[in-house]
C-alpha cells in the first residue's frame, strides 16, 4: 500500500499526486514510467513520472482524469493509500548517460502538450541541472489548462506558451510555434523531446522531420504488467516491433507508425467508455 | 496382490456447463476413490515412475500409505521431495512422466498417480499436516526474485533450515505463472494457490510485491545495501513471441500471456474488475501447448466460438493430454496441420481473418517430431475478431542487462550449473529463467536444488 502524501488541482480535471514510494523514489531517472493500481478491483495504469525525491522518499505524478482508473485515482485524498505503485519502468531518457561536456554543447527543443508537460518537467530540470541549454513550448488549448508553468519557467533557457485561441502566449498549435522558431527566429537545436497526445507527437515529428532535427517521443501505449510480458503496448518503430515497455518509453518519433500507435490505443475504448458510464452512475468517483 | 480393476474415474463438472463458468474442471477423488486407485499400484522394487519424476518422489511409497488411509504419511513422503503436491497434481504432464512409466500402463491404463498425489496435497491443505520441523533462524539473508514455482520451492526449503528468505514479486499478487497464467478452471487461486503460499507464509517467509529488481532495486543493491547473503533468481520465461507476420499488429491481436493475465490476474471476466478484456465473437489460438489451450478454453467461457490452430497434427500436440480431451469436450474447434501467414484487417484496422496455408508431415526435426512442410497453393482462410498468440515465452533480459557478471546464453536463459550456481558470486538461479519455459514441477526441482547449495554456498563462506 503506498500513502497519499500531497493532492492539488492543476487544472480542470488535472491533478498532482505525490506518493510515498521510497524503492522507486531511490532509482527513478528521467523518461521513465511507474504502473499504478487503485484499489483491489483496479487496471493496472501506466503513468509516467513527474518528479522524484530521494530525501522525502516520494515520487509525483500528474494524472487527467478522463476514464474509469484515472478518475478512480483522482477522487482518493491526502493520506489514503493507493493499493499498488510499481517502478520506475522503461528505459531512462538516453541523455542521462551522455557526459557533463556533451550535456554543456547541447541546445534541447522539449514540446510538451496538456498533461505531457508534466513528464517533460524532470526532464528539463535534469538537463538544466547538468548544464545543458533547453527551450520549451507548452501548447495547450487555451490559457486555464495549462500546467507546470511556474516550475518549468525555473528551469529553462527560454520557455514559449502556445494557445489554441490565443489566450496566452503564442496563438495556434505548437507545431506553428516550431516553424517561428526555427525557420523565422533561426534558433537551431541538436534535438527536439516531443511528450503529449499521440496526435500531438505525431505532427510535431512531421515538423521536426522538415528540419532534420533529431526527435525523440514518448508513447503512452496500452500495457497490463508494464515489465515485457502482455505484448498490448507492441509499436512499430523502423518497421520493427517493439514493446513500449521494456524497448521505450522514448523512441526515435521520425520512425514511429503514429497511425498504428492511436490505433492500437483505441483497442478496448468501448469497454472503458461502458465502464465509465457505469461508474458515473454508481457514485465511485465520489463527489 | 494389486487390484485388477480398471482406473478409476474422476469426477468431473459436465462440459457443457463447465464451458460457460470458470469453476474447476476437475473434481479430484474422494478418499474412498483414492484408496481404491491406490489400490491399483503394483508397488514394483524398481519403480519406474519415480525414474520418471523430475524430483524423484517416492511414488509407490505415498501410494502405499493411501491405501492404508495414512494420508498424514502420505503427504509427508511427498513432502520429502515436492513442496507444492496441491499444484503438481493438477498441472503436471503425468503421461510424460510418472504415468507414462507405469507398468500397469503397459495392459491397462496407467495408475492415476497424478490424481493421488493432489488428492495428498488437498488433504493436507483441508487437514493440515504435521508441521514441518523449522531450524532456529540462523541470521542469515536470502532474496529470492520471483514468486512462482521455482522461488516458492527454494524459499520453502530455506525458511525450514533457518534462513531469513525474502521474495520479491514484480506483479501485485504472489505465485507467478500460477496466478497470472494458468485459468482458476484448472488450477483454483484462493482455494489451492493462496493455500500453498501460506504454509511459506507460516514458515516465516516474507513477501514483497510490487519490485521490480533490476528496475526498483537491483541484484547489486539486495547484496551491498540491504545486507542479503545469497540471491535466488527464479523470474520465469515472461516475454510473449509473436509470428513476425504481416498484420500481426491488428487490433484484436494479442498474446496468450496478455489475455491470460487479463482474465486470470486482472480477473476481466469478473464484472466487478475494472480490467477490460476483448473476445469478439470468434476467436482463433495459434499454438498447441498448455498456454493455448489455457487461451482457448477461456476465450470459449468468456462466450466466443474458440479454435485452435496447430501446423502439426494431433499427435504432435505439447498440451497435456488431458487438457487438449477437456477442450474437446468443451466443443473446442482444432484445426491441425494448419499454419498462419497472415492477419487480415477491415478497414478500421481491425481483425476479420486470418489467412493460413495447409501442412503436411516431412522428416523428423531436431526435436525428433516429423516437421511440417507447406502445402503448396492451399491457402485459405479463417473468419475471426480476436487472434491470440500462444508461441511460448523467452526469459526477461531485465536481471542480465542490470546485474554485473551475470551471463545469459543465446536464448536469453541464465547461466546455471546443476546446481544452479550462476556465473556470478552468491546467484543462483533455477526454473524458466535457465531452462526457457518449461514445467512446474522442473521449476521446483531447480528451487530445491539451487536451496541446497545456497545453504552450502553459506555455510562454506561463514566457515
Amino acid at each position: 500500500m503506498f500513502k497519499i502524501l500531497e493532492k492539488r488541482l492543476l487544472s480542470e480535471n488535472i491533478y498532482l499526486l505525490r506518493i510515498e514510494a521510497p524503492r522507486v523514489a531511490q532509482s527513478a531517472l528521467p523518461g521513465q514510467f511507474v504502473i499504478v493500481r487503485v484499489d483491489e478491483h483496479g487496471e493496472r495504469v501506466p503513468l509516467t513520472i513527474a518528479d522524484s525525491d530521494v530525501k522525502d522518499g516520494s515520487v509525483t505524478i500528474v494524472i487527467q482524469a478522463i476514464g474509469l482508473s484515472t478518475r478512480k485515482l483522482c477522487a482518493m485524498q491526502i493520506g489514503d493509500y493507493i493499493a499498488d505503485f510499481v517502478g520506475p519502468l522503461g528505459n531512462p531518457s538516453a541523455f542521462v548517460a551522455l557526459s557533463e561536456e556533451e550535456l554543456r554543447s547541447r541546445h534541447y527543443l522539449f514540446v510538451a502538450g496538456g498533461v505531457g508537460t508534466a513528464p517533460v518537467y524532470p526532464q528539463v530540470k535534469w538537463l538544466y541541472e547538468h548544464g545543458a541549454k533547453v527551450d520549451v513550448i507548452i501548447g495547450a488549448k487555451t490559457a486555464s489548462m495549462l500546467i507546470y508553468t511556474d516550475e518549468m519557467a525555473k528551469v529553462t533557457t527560454n520557455l514559449y506558451i502556445a494557445t489554441d485561441d490565443g489566450s496566452k502566449g503564442f496563438k495556434g498549435l505548437v507545431t506553428a510555434k516550431i516553424d517561428e522558431l526555427i525557420a523565422n527566429e533561426g534558433k537551431s537545436y541538436d534535438e527536439c523531446v516531443a511528450i503529449g497526445p499521440m496526435i500531438m507527437m505525431k505532427f510535431v515529428c512531421l515538423t521536426t522531420a522538415k528540419y532534420e532535427l533529431p526527435t525523440t517521443v514518448s508513447l503512452n501505449a496500452l500495457m497490463v504488467d508494464g515489465t515485457g510480458m502482455c505484448g498490448a503496448c507492441r509499436v512499430s518503430v523502423g518497421g520493427k516491433t517493439l514493446f513500449t515497455c521494456v524497448d521505450g518509453p522514448e523512441f526515435d518519433g521520425h520512425k514511429v507508425d503514429f497511425d498504428e500507435a492511436m490505433r492500437r490505443q483505441s483497442m478496448y475504448r468501448e469497454q472503458e467508455r461502458f465502464a465509465d458510464e457505469k461508474h458515473k452512475e454508481c457514485n465511485c468517483y465520489g463527489k | 496382490m494389486a487390484n485388477k480393476i480398471p482406473r478409476v474415474a474422476v469426477r468431473e463438472q459436465d462440459a457443457r456447463l463447465r464451458a460457460t463458468n470458470f469453476e474447476e474442471v476437475c473434481y479430484g477423488y474422494n478418499s474412498e476413490e483414492a484408496i481404491l486407485e491406490a489400490s491399483r499400484c503394483l508397488g514394483c522394487k524398481n519403480p519406474r515412475c519415480v525414474a520418471a519424476c523430475p524430483v524423484g518422489i517416492d511414488i509407490p511409497a505415498f501410494i502405499h500409505k493411501v491405501l492404508e488411509s495414512d494420508f498424514a504419511g502420505a503427504a509427508s513422503i511427498i513432502a520429502a521431495d515436492s513442496s507444492l503436491p496441491s499444484i503438481c497434481g493438477r498441472v503436471c504432464p503425468q503421461e510424460t512422466q510418472c504415468e507414462g512409466s507405469c507398468i500397469v500402463g503397459i495392459k491397462s491404463e496407467p495408475v492415476a498417480i497424478g490424481k493421488l498425489e493432489r488428492f495428498v496435497g488437498d488433504w493436507s491443505l483441508e487437514n493440515g499436516a504435521a508441521d514441518a520441523a523449522i531450524a532456529e533462524p540462523n541470521g542469515h539473508k536470502v532474496a529470492v526474485i520471483g514468486s512462482g514455482p521455482a522461488g516458492l520451492a527454494c524459499a520453502s526449503d530455506l525458511a525450514k533450515w533457518g534462513y531469513d528468505v525474502t521474495i520479491f514479486e514484480a506483479l501485485h499478487k504472489v505465485g507467478g505463472v500460477l496466478v497470472y497464467g494458468i485459468p482458476e478452471f484448472r488450477l483454483p487461486k484462493e482455494k489451492i494457490v493462496a493455500r500453498e503460499i501460506g504454509k511459506l507464509k507460516d514458515l516465516g517467509v516474507k513477501f514483497e510485491c510490487d519490485v521490480i529488481v533490476g528496475r526498483t532495486i537491483t541484484i547489486d543493491a539486495l547484496f551491498e545495501q540491504e545486507g542479503f547473503d545469497a540471491v535466488f533468481i527464479g523470474s520465469g520465461a515472461g516475454l510473449p513471441r509473436f509470428m513476425g507476420i504481416e498484420g500481426e499488429n491488428l487490433n484484436g491481436v494479442v498474446s496468450a500471456n496478455e489475455f491470460l493475465t487479463r482474465a486470470n490476474l486482472m480477473r476481466a471476466y469478473d464484472q466487478t474488475y475494472d480490467t477490460p478484456i476483448y473476445v469478439g465473437k470468434r476467436v482463433v489460438v495459434v499454438g498447441g501447448g498448455n498456454v493455448a489451450m489455457d487461451a482457448v478454453r477461456t476465450a470459449k467461457r468468456l462466450g466466443a466460438e474458440a479454435t485452435i490452430v496447430y501446423r502439426r497434427s494431433e499427435a504432435e500436440l505439447p498440451a497435456r493430454q488431458e487438457e487438449v480431451h477437456h477442450a474437446k469436450e468443451e466443443g473446442i474447434e482444432f484445426r491441425m496441420l494448419t499454419n498462419p501467414t497472415r492477419v487480415i484487417g477491415d478497414d478500421r484496422g481491425w481483425v476479420k481473418a486470418i489467412s493460413c496455408v495447409r501442412m503436411e508431415l516431412g522428416e523428423p526435426d531436431e526435436s525428433g517430431r516429423r516437421s511440417p512442410v507447406v502445402v503448396e497453393g492451399s491457402d485459405f482462410e479463417v473468419e475471426c475478431d480476436v487472434v491470440i498468440m500462444a508461441l511460448g515465452t523467452s526469459p526477461n533480459p531485465l536481471l542480465k542487462q542490470t546485474t554485473r557478471g551475470l551471463e545469459t546464453n543465446r536464448r536469453g536463459c541464465i547461466v546455471a550449473d546443476d546446481n544452479g550456481a550462476t556465473t556470478r558470486e552468491g546467484v543462483f538461479a533455477g526454473g524458466d529463467a535457465v531452462t526457457g519455459a518449461a514445467t512446474v514441477i522442473l521449476a521446483m526441482g531447480a528451487g530445491r536444488k539451487a536451496a541446497k547449495a545456497i545453504d552450502a554456498y553459506i555455510k562454506e563462506k561463514r566457515a
